[in-house]
């Protein structure tokens, strides 16, 4: 077997002296489409913070490969998160900046490319999601669903061996969030990118997911993990039955 | 009692049996109308003895909003807390359905917020602990500008160019127009109340000294100060507090590029290299505001004023000027950059940033200020 490409062990998530999420235990293979998934406040979002470098874990580790990422020294967590993308609920582009220049950042940053090649995987990065011809776009001339593509695409800039998602297809359209769908599924098939995705969109987990992890907000513990078909299938946890058929079981089983 | 005329909610009760009780709800239930408060009926419930069993019955409702419901709902929880049942099946389908829908999620235990009478020692303890925070707050702030500063001498700053020349731009000369005017009306205001004074014993000639000085040592650096911590020291935290709100911040870090050296050393350097040059032409604008005041006024030539103002003020008095805009400019960006890094996730939090950015640096401005005169004091110069 190889090395998970993440691995999470008993991880304890905690604001101050409030404990979101205790001993949870995961890992994320290469060329997976992970879900995160929970209802409301059960701390996916603060799950994702952990994996991404903004928050430390109050206990517990998270290994990037073989790598401790959070007993790793400063320089070593930043190289291993250059290694990854990050799309933001809100898209997160630098308002400041055209949409040229907010994917054109990181690579002026860490590559010695100069601008002509910038300029040219400028283009194709926006050409990938959709959007070609809008470099000179301010972010706050866009749709958020535009805003949203765009922030991929700046994800993206740095070819990453893992892209995370929040909650990608709130503020969609069905139309546009099924698109969107099938473009991470492109990626993963395509560059063989990892995926991970924060996200409570049933049609989206099945679409896509194939491996996952249930965080339940009054345990505040994980209940499960594994591929969200197989865990619909075989789970005998009334509380993700419920959630993964949006309640209608209860109905069922009722009859 | 109501007065006659208007419409009204009417609520009556009517005993069935020893334990059970018919509550009538009829006449107009919407916001304009008047109805009696709700604790009133409840004092009149809790008159029933042995009761087990309210019907609450509406059949000749003139109409309604949520006020009806909103009504029946406080009934059926002092009904609940009691243990008499409430047989709500006597009103209308819709509110019933409501009422319903209102009961389907039961209050989650611990979720609505008490409020507690604090003792005074617990505020005060609240207090100090929220002081020793921001204190922590205030020096992790100062350390990690210091390490980006470091890296910025290393030559290993990551920052744009251009963002550095924006801020120039915006911190310098944007800033020349009201730094003209207020320290132009500064010099005069200077010029005039010392020539009152002077003018008493023939002296206006001293004007010069008086204006020359007060500007140059004092105003000059203390004016743009004030001027570019409501300007600019106000605007770096609302930036950096909406980057902040809009996650923008978190993307940097993720990006592996550090918000400390690309937002807030531009915006350091800038008011760093701009604040000493704004005071020397607020130094300048003053002296002249002090000349129109004195030549136009008071019979004292311009050269005159002119020499007089060369004889008084010298090099030192000019350097301490500069020295003080210096503190003053690593204050304000400090205040700013920082309230605003340090903003909460939300509309209110940006402009309170804004806002604290800016008392702050008054603050510190002013206490600077009067260590800085008093050791000028002190050792003479």
């Amino acid at each position: 077997m190889t090395t998970p490409h993440i691995t999470v062990t008993n991880l304890t998530m905690a604001y101050g002296d409030f404990v979101l999420q205790r001993d949870l235990n995961f890992t994320i293979e290469h060329g997976d489409i992970f879900i995160i998934m929970g209802g409301s406040g059960c701390g996916k979002s603060t799950l994702l913070k952990h994996l991404i470098g903004l928050q430390r874990p109050a206990k517990g580790d998270v290994f990037y490969e073989r790598q401790d990422f959070w007993r790793a020294s400063d320089e070593e967590r930043v190289r291993i998160m250059r290694r990854i993308g990050v799309l933001y609920q809100s898209g997160a582009l630098f308002s400041s900046l055209t949409l040229a220049e907010n994917i054109a950042l990181p690579l002026g940053e860490f590559t010695d490319m100069n601008a002509h090649e910038i300029a040219d995987i400028v283009s194709y990065k926006l050409a990938l999601v959709g959007l070609a011809g809008f470099e000179d776009y301010y972010p706050s001339e866009l749709s958020g669903g535009m805003q949203k593509r765009a922030g991929l695409a700046r994800a993206m800039a740095l070819d990453p061996e893992i892209l995370f998602f929040d909650e990608p297809s709130a503020g969609l359209d069905p139309v546009s969030a099924r698109l969107l769908d099938d473009l991470i599924v492109s990626l993963r098939d395509t560059l063989g990118t990892t995926i991970v995705v924060v996200t409570h969109e049933l049609a989206s987990i099945f679409a896509i997911g194939s491996n996952s992890v249930f965080l339940d907000p009054d345990t505040k513990t994980m209940l499960a993990t594994g591929s969200p078909k197989k865990l619909l299938a075989e789970s005998s946890d009334a509380k993700i039955i419920q959630f993964l058929t949006r309640g209608e079981s209860d109905a069922n089983k009722s009859v | 009692m109501n007065t006659a005329g208007t419409a009204s909610g009417q609520v009556s009760f009517i005993p069935v049996d020893e334990s059970t009780v018919a509550m009538k709800l009829s006449g107009s239930w919407s916001n304009a109308a008047s109805i009696r408060p709700v604790e009133q009926v409840l004092t009149e419930l809790s008159a029933f003895k042995n009761l087990k069993l309210v019907l609450l019955q509406a059949h000749d409702l003139a109409g309604w909003d949520s006020r009806l419901p909103a009504y029946v709902l406080k009934i059926i929880d002092y009904c609940q807390t009691r243990h008499i049942e409430v047989d709500a099946s006597g009103l209308p389908e819709g509110i019933q359905a409501l009422l319903k829908l209102a009961r389907a999620v039961p209050e989650r235990a611990g979720a609505r917020r008490t409020t507690q009478q604090k003792s005074t020692l617990a505020e005060i303890g609240k207090t100090v602990m929220n002081g020793l925070k921001d204190a922590k707050g205030l020096l992790a702030f100062i350390g990690e500008t210091l390490l980006a500063f470091a890296t910025l001498i290393r030559g290993k700053a990551r920052f744009r160019s251009v963002d550095l020349f924006l801020c120039i731009q915006d911190a310098g000369p944007s800033a020349l127009p009201i730094v003209t005017l207020i320290s132009l009306l500064v010099g005069l205001i200077l010029a005039f109340v010392g020539a009152v004074q002077l003018a008493m014993f023939g002296a206006q000639i001293y004007i010069a000294d008086l204006v020359g000085l007060g500007t140059v040592r004092e105003m000059g650096a203390l004016m743009t100060a004030v001027i570019m911590s409501g300007r600019t020291g106000a605007a770096y935290a609302a930036q950096l507090g909406t980057m902040n709100v809009n996650s923008e911040i978190d993307a940097l870090k993720t990006m592996g590029i550090s918000p400390m050296e690309f937002l807030v050393l531009p915006r350091m350097l800038a008011l760093i290299l701009m604040m000493p040059l704004l005071c020397l032409y607020a130094d300048l604008m003053g002296m002249l505001g002090g000349a129109l005041v004195t030549v136009s006024a008071f019979d004292v030539s311009l050269i005159q004023y002119y020499n007089e103002t060369q004889k008084a003020v010298d090099l030192t008095d000019f350097s301490i000027g500069l020295f003080k805009s210096l503190v003053f400019a690593v204050l304000i960006a400090t205040a700013g950059c920082m309230r605003g890094m340090q903003c909460g996730r939300s509309a209110s939090a940006v402009g309170d940033a804004a806002t604290a950015a800016v008392v702050n640096s008054i603050v510190y401005i002013v206490v600077a200020d009067s260590v800085i005169t008093l050791i000028c004091d002190r050792l003479g110069i």
